[in-house]
């Protein structure tokens, strides 16, 4: 077999080699999950440590995002003679998909990086190990808390988005026209069905596993010392956001299905 | 070698016993037929040098690497028969310290010693916590580096702190990982000394892997040389370095002992 076809063949079975192990770390997760001890102590701190990281920046994109979509989406309205129907639109944009989306991507980065980086120097160091020998399993107590609170906590964190995105999209309408907050909100919920709220929250709760256990899938598996630490924090992020965009897609199509269905 | 030199007949005073122990990452042969006994009440020290298969021997019987072949029976059970709450039960009843001491970089010394107990002991009170917590660091001469975190201590306080961690379990076996690496002659020393009080306040057993000569001369009542994954010789260390090996022969003409 030439060189060619041997780093072909090479890479096809280590595609499949890491599928099926991704596939028993899930697997091993919904296994461990349900098993006691269930270390809720630990997924409350990791759950504050998470919203604590996370909220600063999402405080300010939230509120960024909000602004400057309905400065942009005004232009086009305007058109139309129809920049009444802003409150409505940013309530289906933000609602149906930025507030989940825009929350996953910075907690891809900013938490799944940390999670990565977090075990991969623990693995690397012979923490792990030294809570295996210590008739700890490391897994149920590192893994299974941080994906648990990556899943609670990102959907919270993805309504407070929201409804940031909201406040700054009112922010900028109110300085152009007469509204009151309240008016603001109740025309933006006005075409907001309980689909709509439904699915994004379902989407939140999936990219929240999907941060955590990718994270914790790559600091878990981290080798080669200070610079698989590093691989394991940057690959955490990589694929988190690849796997976000893949399961947006699938949601709002299936979402989508349901609604004219 | 004969396996006669590593086994003692007496098979009801062993607390380990390996027969036949067999490991190969990829092509690389580790262990090449390992066969000894650990005796209740003993130390026995492994020496050889870096990438020799120490490790790889102590990670085996504490059951967080699996042997290609042989048996390893640790307090008369088969480390990779068990499942995993049997083997957890075991490893309670098994220290180990690691060579670069692994300590929780994310908690103090306090928190570093109370989470074994905490974990598997979860109806202890605080105040019990915190006795055993001060008993051990105080057998191990730290009792005012409590709360101090891991990055704060010197090297010798780390494994200090290590060992208190594995004391906490009041283990009936104690696995030391090269316990002198990177310590200087004083601290090692002293490490040497602490192993040896700390087997005798608790009447167990140990096993203790290292490349150091001073530091198996001086806690082995036995001691074996591992080469190429094989035992060379085992016996005292007179016994060990009276013969004329030429591995044996270098190993401790590059040592110096004290």
């Amino acid at each position: 077999m030439n060189n060619k076809n041997y780093l072909f063949t090479k890479g096809v079975d280590n595609a499949f080699i890491g599928v099926s192990k991704a596939y028993s770390f899930v697997a091993l997760f919904f296994k461990e999950a349900f098993k006691r001890p269930f270390h809720l102590r630990e997924i409350f701190n990791q759950s504050f440590e998470i919203g604590i990281k996370a909220l600063p920046l999402i405080t300010v994109t939230g509120f960024v995002v909000g602004v400057v979509f309905t400065k942009q989406s005004r232009p086009s309205l305007e058109e139309f003679g129809a920049t009444s129907w802003l409150p409505s639109l940013m309530g289906i944009a933000i609602v149906r998909a930025l507030g989940a989306l825009v929350t996953a991507l910075i907690c891809a980065g900013k938490v799944g990086s940390g999670i990565g980086a977090e075990l991969g120097s623990m693995n690397v160091t012979e923490q792990v190990d030294a809570m295996e020998v210590s008739a700890i399993n490391p897994f149920k107590y590192l893994v299974v808390t941080r994906v648990a609170a990556t899943t609670i906590t990102i959907p919270v964190l993805a309504l407070y988005c929201s409804f940031l995105g909201l406040l700054g999209s009112f922010v900028n309408v109110h300085a152009q026209e007469a509204i009151s907050l309240a008016t603001f909100f109740e025309n933006a919920f006005s075409s907001i069905k309980f689909l709509d709220i439904f699915s994004s929250l379902f989407k939140s709760i999936v990219y929240g596993f999907t941060i955590g256990i990718v994270g914790c899938y790559m600091g878990y598996n981290a080798t080669q010392g200070t610079r698989g630490v590093g691989k394991a924090a940057n690959r955490a992020v990589v694929l988190s956001i690849f796997l976000i965009f893949i399961e947006e897609i699938v949601i709002v199509q299936l979402t989508n299905w349901i609604r004219y269905f | 070698m004969g396996n006669t030199e590593m086994h003692i007949t007496n098979k009801d005073e062993s607390v380990i016993s390996i027969n036949g122990l067999y490991k190969s990452f990829g092509d690389e042969h580790v262990l090449n037929g390992i066969d000894f006994t650990l005796l209740k009440g003993e130390n026995f020290a492994i020496l050889g040098k870096s990438g020799s298969g120490k490790s790889v021997l102590i990670k085996i019987i504490v059951g967080l690497l699996k042997p290609d072949a042989g048996e390893v029976i640790v307090l008369g059970k088969q480390v990779d028969k068990l499942n995993r709450t049997e083997l957890d039960n075991l490893r309670m009843r098994v220290g180990f310290s690691f060579q670069s001491s692994a300590l929780y970089d994310s908690m103090n010394v306090y928190q570093n010693l109370a989470f074994p107990l905490t974990m598997n002991f979860r109806d202890l009170s605080k105040k019990e916590v915190g006795s055993a917590v001060e008993e051990v660091l105080e057998s191990v001469g730290l009792t005012e580096k409590l709360y101090q975190m891991p990055s704060d201590l010197s090297g010798g306080q780390r494994k200090r702190v290590g060992i208190a961690r594995m004391l906490i379990l009041k283990p009936e076996i104690m696995l030391f990982d090269e316990p002198t690496a990177g310590l200087d002659p004083i601290t090692s020393g002293e490490i040497i000394e602490l192993i040896n009080a700390v087997k005798k306040q608790n009447n167990a057993s140990s096993l203790i892997i290292t490349h150091d000569l001073t530091c198996a001369k001086n806690t082995g009542d036995r001691i074996a040389m591992l080469f190429e994954g094989r035992f060379l010789k085992a016996g005292t260390f007179e016994e060990v370095f009276d013969i004329d090996n030429e591995h044996i022969k270098g190993f401790y003409n590059y040592n110096f002992i004290q």
